[in-house]
Protein backbone atom coordinates (compact mmCIF):
# COMPACT_ATOMS: atom_id res chain seq x y z
CA UNK A 1 0.00 0.00 0.00
CA UNK A 2 2.91 2.48 0.91
CA UNK A 3 4.28 1.53 -2.68
CA UNK A 4 1.25 3.02 -4.55
CA UNK A 5 1.52 5.77 -2.22
CA UNK A 6 5.46 6.51 -2.95
CA UNK A 7 4.46 5.99 -6.54
CA UNK A 8 1.88 8.40 -6.65
CA UNK A 9 4.18 10.77 -4.75
CA UNK A 10 6.87 10.42 -7.71
CA UNK A 11 3.91 10.74 -10.46
CA UNK A 12 3.33 14.46 -8.99
CA UNK A 13 6.67 15.30 -8.60
CA UNK A 14 7.76 14.60 -12.31
CA UNK A 15 4.45 16.21 -12.88
CA UNK A 16 5.06 19.07 -10.82
CA UNK A 17 8.40 19.94 -11.56
CA UNK A 18 8.16 19.36 -15.74
CA UNK A 19 4.83 22.04 -15.13
CA UNK A 20 7.10 24.23 -13.34
CA UNK A 21 10.53 24.29 -15.87
CA UNK A 22 8.39 24.23 -18.69
CA UNK A 23 6.71 27.64 -17.44
CA UNK A 24 9.51 29.20 -16.18
CA UNK A 25 11.39 28.50 -19.34
CA UNK A 26 8.71 30.03 -21.31
CA UNK A 27 8.77 32.81 -18.83
CA UNK A 28 12.39 33.48 -19.02
CA UNK A 29 12.17 33.79 -22.93
CA UNK A 30 9.41 36.43 -22.57
CA UNK A 31 11.78 38.19 -20.27
CA UNK A 32 14.38 38.38 -22.38
CA UNK A 33 18.27 37.73 -22.52
CA UNK A 34 18.67 38.82 -18.59
CA UNK A 35 22.59 39.65 -19.14
CA UNK A 36 21.30 42.26 -21.77
CA UNK A 37 18.56 43.82 -19.68
CA UNK A 38 20.70 43.68 -16.82
CA UNK A 39 23.47 46.63 -18.94
CA UNK A 40 20.73 48.38 -19.62
CA UNK A 41 18.10 48.85 -17.04
CA UNK A 42 19.69 47.41 -13.69
CA UNK A 43 18.96 44.18 -11.74
CA UNK A 44 15.63 45.48 -10.32
CA UNK A 45 14.31 45.79 -13.43
CA UNK A 46 14.83 41.81 -14.37
CA UNK A 47 13.34 41.09 -11.21
CA UNK A 48 10.02 43.10 -11.90
CA UNK A 49 9.75 41.66 -15.61
CA UNK A 50 9.75 38.33 -13.99
CA UNK A 51 7.09 38.68 -11.07
CA UNK A 52 5.20 40.62 -13.43
CA UNK A 53 5.04 37.43 -15.51
CA UNK A 54 2.10 35.31 -14.55
CA UNK A 55 3.66 32.24 -16.04
CA UNK A 56 6.44 32.88 -13.72
CA UNK A 57 4.36 32.74 -10.46
CA UNK A 58 2.42 30.03 -11.84
CA UNK A 59 5.98 28.32 -12.48
CA UNK A 60 7.20 28.87 -9.11
CA UNK A 61 4.05 27.28 -7.09
CA UNK A 62 4.56 24.44 -9.55
CA UNK A 63 8.04 24.32 -8.08
CA UNK A 64 6.52 24.53 -4.31
CA UNK A 65 4.06 21.38 -4.96
CA UNK A 66 6.98 19.34 -6.44
CA UNK A 67 9.10 19.92 -3.57
CA UNK A 68 5.98 19.37 -0.74
CA UNK A 69 5.39 15.80 -2.45
CA UNK A 70 9.37 15.55 -2.51
CA UNK A 71 8.89 15.80 1.43
CA UNK A 72 5.85 13.68 1.50
CA UNK A 73 6.86 10.68 -0.89
CA UNK A 74 10.15 11.03 1.10
CA UNK A 75 7.92 10.35 4.09
CA UNK A 76 6.20 6.67 2.25
CA UNK A 77 8.75 5.55 -0.19
CA UNK A 78 12.60 5.08 0.26
CA UNK A 79 15.06 7.65 -0.32
CA UNK A 80 16.52 5.13 -2.81
CA UNK A 81 13.49 5.07 -4.90
CA UNK A 82 11.58 8.75 -4.80
CA UNK A 83 14.73 10.47 -5.48
CA UNK A 84 16.37 8.90 -8.81
CA UNK A 85 12.70 7.56 -9.87
CA UNK A 86 11.53 11.48 -10.02
CA UNK A 87 14.53 13.11 -11.29
CA UNK A 88 14.94 10.54 -14.18
CA UNK A 89 11.37 10.30 -15.31
CA UNK A 90 11.57 14.35 -14.55
CA UNK A 91 14.17 14.67 -17.60
CA UNK A 92 12.62 12.57 -20.26
CA UNK A 93 9.15 14.03 -19.42
CA UNK A 94 10.63 17.59 -19.63
CA UNK A 95 12.53 16.45 -22.67
CA UNK A 96 9.03 15.74 -24.23
CA UNK A 97 7.36 19.03 -22.80
CA UNK A 98 9.35 21.44 -24.11
CA UNK A 99 9.56 19.31 -27.46
CA UNK A 100 5.57 20.04 -27.53
CA UNK A 101 4.64 23.32 -25.56
CA UNK A 102 7.91 25.11 -26.13
CA UNK A 103 8.52 24.40 -29.99
CA UNK A 104 12.06 23.67 -29.23
CA UNK A 105 13.54 21.07 -31.70
CA UNK A 106 14.47 18.10 -29.32
CA UNK A 107 16.93 16.46 -32.30
CA UNK A 108 18.49 13.34 -31.56
CA UNK A 109 21.39 14.28 -30.19
CA UNK A 110 18.93 15.72 -27.08
CA UNK A 111 17.04 12.52 -26.93
CA UNK A 112 20.16 10.47 -26.74
CA UNK A 113 21.46 13.15 -23.69
CA UNK A 114 18.13 12.63 -21.90
CA UNK A 115 17.97 8.60 -21.77
CA UNK A 116 21.63 8.75 -21.01
CA UNK A 117 21.46 11.27 -18.21
CA UNK A 118 18.36 9.61 -17.05
CA UNK A 119 20.19 6.30 -16.89
CA UNK A 120 22.91 7.85 -15.44
CA UNK A 121 21.04 9.36 -12.45
CA UNK A 122 19.03 5.97 -12.15
CA UNK A 123 22.37 3.92 -11.70
CA UNK A 124 24.20 7.22 -9.20
CA UNK A 125 21.44 5.85 -6.85
CA UNK A 126 21.64 1.95 -6.99
CA UNK B 1 29.01 30.65 -26.18
CA UNK B 2 30.63 33.14 -24.35
CA UNK B 3 33.00 32.68 -21.31
CA UNK B 4 30.12 34.61 -19.26
CA UNK B 5 27.56 31.78 -20.11
CA UNK B 6 29.66 29.16 -19.72
CA UNK B 7 30.14 30.75 -16.06
CA UNK B 8 26.22 31.17 -15.65
CA UNK B 9 25.76 26.99 -16.35
CA UNK B 10 28.70 25.90 -13.98
CA UNK B 11 26.79 28.20 -11.68
CA UNK B 12 23.97 25.85 -11.50
CA UNK B 13 25.98 23.00 -11.04
CA UNK B 14 28.03 24.12 -8.34
CA UNK B 15 25.56 26.29 -6.10
CA UNK B 16 22.47 24.11 -6.45
CA UNK B 17 24.98 20.73 -5.25
CA UNK B 18 26.86 22.84 -2.83
CA UNK B 19 23.05 24.08 -1.48
CA UNK B 20 21.76 20.91 -1.06
CA UNK B 21 24.63 19.39 0.74
CA UNK B 22 24.76 22.66 2.96
CA UNK B 23 21.17 22.11 3.39
CA UNK B 24 20.94 18.08 3.99
CA UNK B 25 24.40 19.11 7.00
CA UNK B 26 21.77 21.24 8.62
CA UNK B 27 18.76 19.12 8.89
CA UNK B 28 21.38 16.50 10.37
CA UNK B 29 21.65 18.95 13.18
CA UNK B 30 17.83 18.96 13.62
CA UNK B 31 18.07 15.14 14.15
CA UNK B 32 14.86 13.36 13.58
CA UNK B 33 12.04 15.34 13.93
CA UNK B 34 8.44 14.78 12.99
CA UNK B 35 7.18 17.34 10.27
CA UNK B 36 3.46 17.07 9.53
CA UNK B 37 0.78 19.50 7.99
CA UNK B 38 -0.18 20.17 11.57
CA UNK B 39 3.15 20.61 13.02
CA UNK B 40 5.29 22.76 10.70
CA UNK B 41 7.34 24.73 13.48
CA UNK B 42 9.76 22.45 13.28
CA UNK B 43 10.39 23.31 9.46
CA UNK B 44 10.20 26.88 10.07
CA UNK B 45 12.76 26.81 13.23
CA UNK B 46 15.03 24.90 10.75
CA UNK B 47 15.96 28.60 8.93
CA UNK B 48 17.54 29.64 12.33
CA UNK B 49 20.35 26.84 11.86
CA UNK B 50 23.68 28.28 10.06
CA UNK B 51 24.00 25.48 7.67
CA UNK B 52 19.91 25.82 6.66
CA UNK B 53 20.77 29.61 6.29
CA UNK B 54 23.57 29.17 4.39
CA UNK B 55 21.93 26.44 2.21
CA UNK B 56 19.34 28.43 1.18
CA UNK B 57 21.33 31.55 0.02
CA UNK B 58 23.28 29.16 -2.20
CA UNK B 59 20.34 27.61 -3.25
CA UNK B 60 18.96 31.03 -3.82
CA UNK B 61 22.02 32.16 -5.97
CA UNK B 62 21.43 28.36 -8.21
CA UNK B 63 18.16 30.11 -8.60
CA UNK B 64 19.30 33.15 -10.03
CA UNK B 65 21.99 31.38 -12.61
CA UNK B 66 19.19 28.93 -13.40
CA UNK B 67 16.68 31.39 -14.51
CA UNK B 68 19.21 33.81 -16.63
CA UNK B 69 19.94 30.66 -18.53
CA UNK B 70 16.86 29.46 -19.46
CA UNK B 71 16.67 33.50 -20.31
CA UNK B 72 19.12 32.80 -23.36
CA UNK B 73 19.16 28.47 -23.63
CA UNK B 74 16.80 26.08 -24.43
CA UNK B 75 15.46 24.49 -21.36
CA UNK B 76 16.01 20.71 -22.53
CA UNK B 77 19.69 22.72 -22.75
CA UNK B 78 20.05 23.79 -19.36
CA UNK B 79 18.33 21.20 -17.41
CA UNK B 80 21.30 18.44 -18.77
CA UNK B 81 23.15 20.81 -16.16
CA UNK B 82 21.62 20.51 -13.27
CA UNK B 83 22.53 16.70 -13.31
CA UNK B 84 26.49 17.41 -13.39
CA UNK B 85 25.81 17.78 -9.63
CA UNK B 86 25.78 14.26 -8.65
CA UNK B 87 28.42 13.72 -10.40
CA UNK B 88 30.77 16.54 -8.74
CA UNK B 89 29.30 14.94 -5.40
CA UNK B 90 30.67 11.65 -5.96
CA UNK B 91 34.49 12.88 -7.22
CA UNK B 92 34.34 14.78 -4.38
CA UNK B 93 33.80 12.60 -2.30
CA UNK B 94 36.25 10.39 -3.59
CA UNK B 95 38.91 12.79 -4.12
CA UNK B 96 38.64 14.67 -0.48
CA UNK B 97 37.07 11.86 1.47
CA UNK B 98 38.13 8.57 -0.24
CA UNK B 99 34.95 7.20 -0.17
CA UNK B 100 34.90 4.13 -2.44
CA UNK B 101 32.89 4.23 -5.47
CA UNK B 102 31.13 1.28 -6.82
CA UNK B 103 31.73 0.06 -10.50
CA UNK B 104 27.61 0.84 -11.08
CA UNK B 105 28.16 4.36 -9.83
CA UNK B 106 31.22 5.13 -11.96
CA UNK B 107 29.45 3.70 -14.93
CA UNK B 108 26.77 6.45 -14.01
CA UNK B 109 28.72 8.90 -13.33
CA UNK B 110 29.82 8.18 -16.97
CA UNK B 111 26.56 8.14 -18.69
CA UNK B 112 25.97 11.29 -17.12
CA UNK B 113 28.80 13.02 -18.44
CA UNK B 114 28.37 11.51 -21.82
CA UNK B 115 24.85 13.08 -21.96
CA UNK B 116 26.12 16.45 -20.86
CA UNK B 117 28.69 16.37 -23.42
CA UNK B 118 26.38 15.43 -25.97
CA UNK B 119 23.92 18.66 -25.38
CA UNK B 120 27.26 20.77 -24.82
CA UNK B 121 28.31 20.20 -28.11
CA UNK B 122 25.28 21.02 -29.64
CA UNK B 123 23.56 24.74 -29.97
CA UNK B 124 21.84 25.98 -27.24
CA UNK B 125 19.39 27.78 -28.88
CA UNK B 126 17.19 25.90 -31.19
CA UNK B 127 13.86 28.16 -31.07
CA UNK B 128 11.72 28.21 -34.46
CA UNK B 129 11.81 31.22 -36.72
CA UNK B 130 8.46 32.69 -35.36
CA UNK B 131 9.68 32.32 -31.39
CA UNK B 132 13.02 33.49 -32.36
CA UNK B 133 11.08 36.52 -33.81
CA UNK B 134 9.00 36.73 -30.36
CA UNK B 135 12.36 37.38 -28.89
CA UNK B 136 13.96 39.92 -30.36
CA UNK B 137 10.29 41.87 -30.54
CA UNK B 138 10.93 41.86 -26.88
CA UNK B 139 14.64 42.56 -27.19
CA UNK B 140 13.59 45.71 -29.70
CA UNK B 141 11.14 46.89 -26.75
CA UNK B 142 13.82 47.10 -24.38
CA UNK B 143 15.96 49.04 -26.35
CA UNK B 144 13.12 51.56 -27.04
CA UNK B 145 11.87 51.79 -23.83
CA UNK B 146 15.91 52.63 -23.16
CA UNK B 147 15.97 55.24 -25.73
CA UNK B 148 12.95 57.02 -24.79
Amino acid sequence: MKDIYAWAAIGLIVLASTTGDVLLSYSMKRVGDVGELWRRRGVLAIVGRMLATPTFVLGLMAMAVAFYSLLFGLSWGNLSLVVPASASLTFVATAVAARIFLHERVGRRRWIAALLVAGGVVLMAV
Amino acid sequence: MTFRKCLVLAGITVFSTAGDSLLARGMKDLGNVNVSLHNLSPLLLAILNPWVTAGIVLLLTFFACYMSALSWADLTYVLPATSLGYVLVALIAHFSFHEEISPTRWLGIALIAAGVGFVAAGPSVTLDRQHRNFQDASRDAVSQEVKS
